[in-house]
């Protein structure tokens, strides 16, 4: 600024307009820069999804609907026969038990640190939490692998199938044979990778209520719960649904660690005990070996995963939409 | 803080010495393909760069992909463990010949069983893998093994879920074996396993098998080695009992009719003879007959001829066996017929 005053004064007043003029290149400049990143990623995301349709093109004309309610998937059959059933399955099923598990836990922790817990004990938490998101995600998958596994095979999986043996539906849920891999051991180590996302995300927006608020529902004579439940949470949903949308958007595309621990079976089982298989790790696994139609129908898979992410998304936008009507925003 | 100057000092020393000891060189050779074979590629690569000066980068990234690279002229040569046939070699001008042999090993954990121990035939554990079987203490395992006292436990199966030659190798022998296996499954580098879990690798089976009580698999012979995994005996064509050794993998080898394949198209699962070991398998390097960069493909063939002149001892110190001299001899005629430089 100082340098364009004395620029200005030096050059008198009537070259005003020109000094303006510069001002007006630079201002056009800055918006056309700016610009010209946002449209960058519309192309970068229409480039994806152009070239993900292309390859899928030959499985599409080949399978088309029948690919969704095909539970077979055997590349090299005469002639091949390839569904998404058993893969879009094992990912619905991994991140709703994933989610299940990584909401309440995870926005309990961001209440913790933000509500109840000690000033001396924040930190250490906190950045316990944010460590957890910064662990690759083949570690995860090797603990699992290593650690997670087998104990939950030894220890856990035959508590819940004694416990639930002969109940029904449930009893099938959690029928056995125990396994290393299962669905089950690749949702819990998804809970617990997401599981930052949403504890660092809520945390942030719950320190955001300003204080006066919380005080004034004290002053009333609220209890924690209640100042959580009725002042906190209606304040930073907008937030805590952002972290949680995040979350599952890592939990459904999630690849490495869930390779290693799902078992990488196309069979859908009603135990969730058993192995199973999820797109990105399909595709992960049987990629490099396909061709063909075999990886026509992984870019396929590909794409579904694609639309089922922006499917979330969007339902989550609606969803926020709503809320925000109804509460007469 | 001395300790790290150390280490970079004595990084840099070793930088630049061996960018000046290195030699003026001819084209690099690239090669893509395999993991069966890639502990004996890479063992012969250093020792050739130690020798000639010339390297040989070699990346195993499966059967598949090798095939792919060669058809894209991406790499020198690929790498395959599933041949290709003699018409499709032909449409495409690639040569293919084998480079070395390996044997494939069913591999189990069941506590109080030693390695050799316990026997499978073909049929079973076709029948395992097709989940037919699948109780340890089922009749027609213990029928096999009168003498072992097997756990009452459900088999935890476990195969390749990467497409990989080494399913192919296993597939195609359980299709040999047993017909259900081949009317329900078939055989290919990735299929529709009909039981078990799926690990990547031949280190994520073995990884797996190790981890895992009462699992069965199937690995490279070098990985059950390495792994001190318990490998199984087997029943081969002849009805004899046979242990995985390298005799009883050369006695297949032997058995296999080199010289009158198209394309060295030969597939060495369930070979006859009395001491071979049925899950035998070669592996294949595929090139251009007519190179683009000739410079390269000469200096591959030298690296060739160098491995099977100088590499045996190699190859059989990993427990891999080299290709028997009338075979050697075959294929060096092939290269100076059929190889334009």
């Amino acid at each position: 600024m100082a340098v364009h005053g004395s620029a200005m004064e030096a050059a008198g007043r009537y070259d005003r307009t020109r000094a303006l003029n510069a001002f007006k290149f630079s201002d056009t400049a800055f918006y056309w820069t700016t610009r010209v990143s946002a449209i960058l990623v519309l192309v970068l995301l229409g480039g994806i999804i152009v070239s993900l349709i292309v390859g899928a093109w030959p499985a599409i004309m080949e399978f088309g609907s029948a690919f969704l309610t095909t539970q077979r998937w055997a590349p090299s059959a005469d002639p091949p026969v390839l569904g998404a059933l058993s893969p879009l399955y094992g990912t619905i099923l991994t991140s709703v038990i994933a989610m299940t598990i990584a909401i309440p836990v995870g926005i309990g922790i961001a209440i913790f640190l933000t509500e109840l817990c000690p000033l001396w004990a924040r930190r250490p938490i906190g950045m316990a939490v944010e460590l957890l998101a910064g662990i690759p995600s083949i570690i995860y998958g090797m603990w699992g692998f290593f650690v997670l596994g087998p104990f939950l095979a030894n220890t856990v999986q035959p508590f819940f199938i004694d416990l639930f043996a002969g109940v029904p539906i449930l009893g099938s849920i959690f029928g056995g044979p125990p396994s290393y891999l299962s669905l089950f051991n690749a949702s819990l180590i998804l809970a617990i990778m997401v599981l930052p996302f949403i504890t660092a995300i809520s945390r942030d927006v719950f320190a955001t209520v300003p204080p006066v608020l919380k005080e004034a529902a004290y002053g009333v004579g609220c209890t924690t719960w209640e100042v959580v439940r009725h002042v906190v949470l209606p304040y930073t949903r907008v937030g805590v649904i952002g972290g949680v949308m995040l979350a599952l958007g890592r939990a459904l595309g999630e690849t490495m660690a869930v390779t290693f621990i799902i078992g990488n079976s196309f069979r859908i089982s009603p135990s969730i005990f058993a192995p199973g298989t999820t797109i990105s790790a399909a595709i992960a696994s049987e990629f490099a070996e396909s061709d063909g139609l075999h990886q026509s129908s992984l870019m396929l898979l590909g794409l579904l995963l694609f639309v089922l992410t922006f499917v979330v998304l969007a339902a989550a936008r609606l969803m926020l939409l709503r809320l925000e009507k109804k509460a007469g925003k | 803080m001395s300790f790290i100057k150390a280490i970079v000092a004595a990084g840099l020393v070793a930088a630049s010495a061996s960018a000046f000891s290195l030699p003026a060189r001819a084209a690099d050779i690239t090669g893509a393909g395999a993991t069966f074979p890639f502990p004996v590629y890479s063992k012969w690569a250093d020792a050739y760069k130690k020798e000639t000066g010339n390297s040989v980068n070699y990346q195993s990234i499966g059967s598949g992909a090798g095939i792919k690279q060669i058809l894209a002229k991406t790499v020198t040569f690929g790498a395959t463990d599933a041949p290709l046939k003699a018409d499709k070699l032909d449409k495409d001008g690639l040569l293919q010949w084998p480079m070395v042999m390996g044997a494939i090993v069913p591999v189990v954990n069941v506590e109080g069983v030693t390695p050799g121990e316990l026997v499978l035939s073909g049929e079973l554990l076709g029948d395992i893998y097709l989940g037919k079987v699948t109780r340890w203490d089922d009749p027609a395992i213990a029928k096999l093994n009168p003498k072992l006292k097997l756990p009452s436990a459900p088999i935890a199966v476990v195969h390749r879920s990467d497409g990989s030659g080494t399913s192919f190798n296993f597939t195609n022998y359980l299709s040999k074996v047993n017909a259900e296996w081949k009317s329900k499954v078939g055989e290919g580098t990735a299929v529709e396993w009909p039981a078990g879990v799926g690990a990547k690798g031949n280190e994520g089976v073995s990884g797996n098998v190790g981890q895992t009580k009462n699992s069965i698999g199937y690995v490279e012979y070098a990985y059950a080695k390495q792994n001190k995994l318990t490998y199984a005996a087997l029943i081969n064509k002849a009805g004899k009992i046979v242990q995985p050794t390298v005799a009883s993998f050369q006695a297949a080898a032997g058995n296999a009719d080199w010289a009158h394949a198209p394309g060295y198209y030969v597939i060495l699962t369930d070979q006859p003879g009395e001491a071979s070991w049925p899950i035998t398998a070669a592996t294949f390097i595929l090139m251009h007959k007519e190179p683009i960069d000739k410079t390269a493909s000469a200096e591959a063939i030298k690296f060739f001829k160098w491995s099977f002149e100088k590499g045996g001892k190699m190859a059989e110190d990993l427990d891999y066996i080299p290709m028997p001299d009338q075979v050697l001899k075959q294929i060096e005629k092939t290269w100076t017929s059929e190889i334009k430089s």
